[in-house]
């Protein structure tokens, strides 16, 4: 009982400031949640390498702050700020659209083209996203990313030579075989392509650089302005950061609902998710529409990166993407997967529930909250909470 | 009344698995023409017309439209050449407004510019309903709203996949009354029943599928009086 009242008590005390806090994380959830949920729209596939298009964001921004020319400890002011802010925005959303389509055209297609079953969709989606991930590991040198810390390591280099070479001939014969291939064994060559490639990478860096992940602590992003209060709300200080994140959330959910129910390309991305043999019959070209989606998707998800690092200081780092990215699969499944609006909604109260746990139970159990909302969710209204409703 | 060749099928194979459930059709059907592709259950009647509108691939064989072969073309090329189809099952955009699921039918032209006042005209109820969403209308406004959104991109070749089928006898009767005032508009149109009686009363000619192959082909009128056609698909004795 004890607990009860306590926690209501907590949870009065900082209910704005918690408020806040949610809206925040919950709109960069909502962000990330898009993007599974317009895939899984057009292709009722759950893109579980998503989290690391996310990841390859602050990895962009880790390079596009310093090239625009911010350094630690000497952050950008006034116009400047919003200047490069911007440009950093554009370079994020570039590098994780890329990876969206490259893994459209890589780990999805192949798998599309044979009418792959479900499955292999799924173990390439995990595959792909463990080899993006310890792709970003080899990456790893002096600060966690290049240069690559092999080079003068005597006995990683030629061991990683002859890893990186099996891992070639490997792919090589895969895609011999997918190429001749049957049916049969084609799907199996695919579904093993990428989790060999990614498990053979994986094996090797742990065998050869385990000394060195362990070791280097990861390099911080540059911060790109300083925090400051622009104005006080309810007796709760509102910072320029998380002001931020909510007018470019608006902004970019905004232009996203415009172009999906005005443009003829939306419209062609809503027929798919309702019925893509009809969309055809229309005249919409699949592909085509699969690719914007990824694109949309990846844009999306290069956005809620730089804005994630932006307002809570994270490194950029290979692992980055997990939890986000599990979140927001939660947020999208919680919403109602498929539904745009759906994840909006599943993404704010996700953050919002989170924000309201940590007085009560504290931040370490954060994760076990959203997954807890989830179950009790489904339990409930097992298609989410506006329901699995593709293209709405 | 007939022009020249429009849609012509050579020898199409279409194998599902090992199974051919279209073995060696040909068939034409030429400018202005309405013609009719009638057969029972699993004849292979809709597996053809998927195989036209680049649904399915065929195995073997032939299929050009004006000339050109399109059995290499994606569905979505194959609309845009002006073939437009009302598939089986109508498949409506259930959660698209009557008019977006209209203005889908224009996607292939590209254009927004559209005669929807026409098939409003054609089609009143529609209007009525411009702005329901496509789920909630009934089978028989369903299948008006499918016809009118083939019409919507203003084809050369109107494909009709069994029209009539699920709705009530008054709408049959309706929906063919409107076929015939559409053939009449001068738009080619390719039909496929299960429903011969009404399909051959309205046709120019006909051919009849049965286990994939075509086994008769001939005037509409003089199949309706096929002795053969009247036992297997009039439910005469």
């Amino acid at each position: 009982m004890d607990f009860v009242t306590n926690c209501a008590a907590d949870v009065a005390d900082q209910f704005w400031a918690q408020t806040r806090n949610g809206l925040t994380l919950g709109s960069i959830y909502a962000m990330i949640a898009l993007g599974y949920t317009m895939v899984y729209g057009v292709l009722q596939l759950i893109n579980f390498a998503h989290s690391e298009v996310f990841m390859v964001s602050t990895v962009a921004a880790l390079y596009a702050i310093p090239f625009f020319g911010v350094t630690e400890g000497d952050p950008a002011t006034g116009l400047s700020a919003v200047l490069i802010f911007i440009a950093v925005l554009v370079c994020c959303m570039l590098a994780s659209g890329l990876v969206a389509l490259l893994l459209e055209r890589l780990a999805y297609r192949p798998l599309r083209k044979r009418g792959a079953p479900r499955l292999s969709f799924l173990i390439s989606a995990i595959g792909a996203s463990l080899f993006i991930q310890y792709l970003f590991v080899l990456m790893d040198g002096e600060h966690y990313l290049f240069p690559i810390r092999g080079i003068a390591d005597p006995l990683g280099m030629p061991l990683m030579i002859i890893g990186l070479a099996l891992a070639v001939v490997a792919g090589g014969l895969l895609l011999a075989g997918v190429r001749r291939g049957e049916a049969g064994w084609v799907d199996a060559g695919t579904l093993t392509g990428f989790g060999g490639l990614a498990a053979l990478i994986a094996g090797l860096v742990f065998v050869v650089k385990l000394p060195d992940i362990l070791g280097p602590t990861p390099q911080s992003v540059p911060e790109l302005f300083a925090t400051s209060t622009v104005f006080t709300l309810l007796g709760t200080p509102i910072s320029n950061k998380r002001l931020l994140v909510v007018v470019v959330t608006v902004i970019m959910l905004v232009i996203l609902d415009n172009f999906v129910r005005k443009t003829r390309m939306g419209r062609g991305i809503r027929a798919v998710a309702q019925d893509p043999q009809a969309a055809s019959l229309m005249g919409v070209n699949i592909n085509r529409v699969i690719v914007v989606t990824f694109l949309v998707g990846g844009l999306m998800a290069g956005a809620a990166g730089l804005l994630y690092q932006t307002v809570l200081s994270a490194p950029a780092f290979w692992f980055i993407g997990f939890r986000p990215g599990i979140k927001a699969f939660v947020a999208a499944v919680l919403g109602g997967i498929g539904n745009i609006r759906g994840a909006i909604l599943g993404g704010l109260l996700l953050g919002l529930v989170e924000a309201y746990a940590v007085p009560c139970i504290g931040t370490q159990w954060i994760d076990v909250t959203a997954f807890v909302v989830l179950v009790i969710v489904l339990l409930f209204r097992p298609t989410g909470i506006l329901g699995e409703q593709a293209g709405g | 009344m007939s022009g020249d060749v429009l849609l012509e099928l050579k020898d199409v194979v279409v194998r599902y698995g090992g199974i051919e459930a279209v073995r060696g059709v040909s068939f034409v059907v030429r400018s202005g023409e309405l013609v009719t592709l009638i057969g029972g259950n699993g004849a292979g009647k809709t597996t053809t017309l998927s195989t036209v509108s680049g649904i399915k691939r065929p195995y073997a064989g032939e299929i050009s439209f004006l000339g050109e072969r399109i059995d290499n073309l994606p569905a979505h090329e194959i609309v845009e050449l002006g073939i437009s189809q009302s598939p089986e099952g109508r498949r409506i955009f259930p959660r698209m407004s009557v008019r977006e699921n209209l203005v889908m039918g224009t996607f292939a032209r590209g254009k927004k510019k559209t005669d929807i006042d026409r098939v409003f005209e054609l089609f009143p109820v529609l209007k009525e309903r411009h702005k329901q969403a496509g789920g909630t209308l009934s089978g028989g406004e369903q299948q008006m709203l499918a016809m009118g959104r083939a019409l919507m991109a203003d084809p050369k070749l109107l494909m009709l996949d069994e029209p009539s089928m699920g709705l009530a006898p008054k709408f049959v009767a309706r929906i063919f009354e409107l076929l015939e005032e559409v053939h009449a508009q001068g738009i080619t149109i390719l039909l496929v029943e299960q429903n011969a009686h009404l399909a051959l009363q309205i046709a120019d000619r006909g051919y009849v599928l049965e286990s994939g192959e075509i086994v008769l082909a001939d005037d509409a009128k003089k199949l309706l009086g096929n002795e053969a056609v009247r036992k297997a698909y009039l439910g005469e004795d």
